[in-house]
């Protein structure tokens, strides 16, 4: 099972990028009223 | 977030006019080749007897028709659409999402050149060879630059949830794809996996399921997140709730490969490992099929009248079904049972034709009257008509071959007494010919839908003429 010495690191890596964004989406301000977020997206047209 | 000067003022719509209408053509292309594959078992007379028209060779064909025309470009058209509309601001580089027009066009046409010539890798779902694979990694890096570059360039703060989906589905599709097609080439059109033996099993099913996961399934929820709420024109139901079944998803996607090689050289502990990450899967799936659905809470009523959105909701409980039905079927106890037979081939097309299928109708139907000017799509009740073609077509697909598939199951595993079997192979191939011809019969009611929503969709094109959207002005920042 060599390919888990590839497969994991991938997952590995891919997980810590998953955070990096969900660290950056919590800071940047993505979460702040999220629900009228929601209502927006029907008035942009 | 740039300057507003600089920036063009109406929305990059031709090129979703062109992925849309092609999405179509390559349905009707695509669901008919199907509809050939399925008639071959039921008579096999019409593999006609030459190389190029047998079922080995035209079954993945259709698969990558489907999947990879029909839903790819309309992944290209719905993903385009939502983020300049969410982000309020024209496609980055309209011109490299030209290229990614003819481009993914060139790829499919490679394909239906080379499978029924007989060249393919021999993995599933990623059959075509390593010239046309490179084709592909271009394509979808330019995809990639597109749509992070529209997103880089928005106008509103927020990143709509659409559009989270959207991105990791080409994200992760971009790495399964480059790491799963690493091949050595030995010669023009002829490759060898770099990988050996269960290995590259391995590595297949880790790129098969994510294939099924992140484009089947990631891409078309941010279609969902952003048609359903449009057509029901009411906000999605909770928008908290569609945070948390992003980041639950993408977190606990990566591991469900290995239920697909339940009981083989695989070790056990990882197909364990593969069966337990496809369970925890249900939660997030289901609260997002939830999610879908009750935002039409307080709306019901327009279901009556709205085929568009019966398409969306009917479609949303045909996601609810196959993620239920997938995560019992990965149980390993089920698996021996389920595994090889056409249980599987009814559940992956109860997610295909139930979900997939009818959400990005819905989509498309949504979106082609806007991109033509139009006010609705040329006739109501042509798309009325192909929803119920569609819906029956696939009850009866998915019904005929539950039975079948359990039927056989318990044919294979039934043992005498004295400890010989039952029933010899080809009895259980015998059994099954009844529901072959059910099957057909569904599969040609969801293509004879498919091809009333083609003429329909041409009829609205050619009534109207390339409508020119102008970017409103940016309405208050959160």
């Amino acid at each position: 099972m060599d390919i888990l010495f590839l497969l994991i690191p991938l997952s590995v890596i891919l997980v810590l990028v998953i955070l990096g964004g969900l660290w950056w989406a919590i800071y940047s301000g993505q979460f702040e009223d999220v629900e009228a977020e929601g209502e927006r997206i029907l008035h942009e047209d | 977030m740039q300057d507003l000067s600089k920036q063009s003022t109406t929305y990059s719509d031709g090129v979703i006019r062109q992925f849309s209408i092609m999405a179509v053509v390559w349905g009707v292309v695509g669901m008919l080749v199907g509809v050939i594959v399925a008639s071959q078992l039921v008579w096999p007379e019409l593999n006609l007897g030459l190389p190029w028209t047998s079922f080995g060779r035209l079954r993945p064909l259709h698969t990558n028709a489907v999947i990879f025309a029909f839903g790819g470009c309309t992944l290209f058209a719905t993903s385009y659409y939502v983020v300049q509309r969410t982000c309020q601001t024209s496609l980055f580089m309209p011109k490299l999402a030209s290229f990614t027009f003819w481009g993914w066009q060139l790829v499919i046409l490679a394909a239906a050149v080379s499978l029924p010539l007989g060249f393919t890798q021999g993995k599933e779902y990623a059959e075509l060879e390593w010239p046309i694979d490179l084709l592909i990694a271009v394509v979808w890096v330019s995809y990639a630059v597109v749509f992070f570059g529209t997103i880089a360039k928005r106008r509103v703060k927020h990143i709509y949830v659409a559009n989270w989906f959207f991105g990791a589905f080409i994200i992760t599709v971009a790495l399964l794809h480059i790491v799963n097609s690493a091949a050595i080439p030995a010669g023009f059109m002829k490759s060898y996996s770099a990988y050996a033996g269960v290995q590259d099993a391995m590595v297949q099913w880790w790129y098969g399921h994510n294939a099924v996961g992140f484009f089947l399934t990631a891409g078309f929820l941010g279609i969902m997140y952003y048609f359903v709420p449009k057509q029901a024109e009411r906000p999605v139901y909770s928008y908290s709730l569609s945070i948390v079944h992003f980041w639950a998803l993408i977190f606990t996607y990566m591991w469900a490969g290995p239920h697909h090689l339940h009981y083989t050289a695989l070790p056990d502990w990882t197909q364990s490992l593969g069966m337990v990450f496809s369970l925890v899967l249900l939660a997030p799936s289901w609260g997002g099929m939830i999610n879908g659905m009750m935002t039409l809470s307080g709306a019901w009523h327009k279901l009556r009248t709205d085929p568009i959105l019966r398409f969306m909701i009917v479609s949303l409980s045909f996601y609810g079904m196959s993620t239920f039905e997938g995560p019992m079927m990965a149980i390993k106890t089920v698996n021996s049972l389920s595994h090889y037979t056409d249980w599987t081939v009814g559940h992956v097309h109860s997610g295909a034709l139930g979900w997939v299928g009818l959400v990005s109708m819905g989509a498309i139907y949504y979106m082609i009257p806007r991109l033509f000017g139009q006010k609705q799509m040329h006739s109501i009740k042509a798309i009325e008509l192909h929803f119920w073609l569609a819906t029956i077509g696939i009850v009866l697909y998915i019904s005929s071959l539950w039975i079948s598939g359990v039927m056989e199951g318990l044919m294979w595993r039934a043992i005498n007494t004295d400890g010989t079997l039952t029933y010899t192979f080809v009895e259980s191939v015998k059994a099954k010919h009844p529901y072959y011809i059910i099957r057909t019969l569904g599969g040609l009611l969801y293509l004879s839908g498919m091809i009333i929503m083609l003429w329909n969709v041409l009829k609205t094109a050619t009534s109207g003429k390339a409508a020119v959207v102008t970017i409103p002005a940016v309405t208050a920042h959160a």
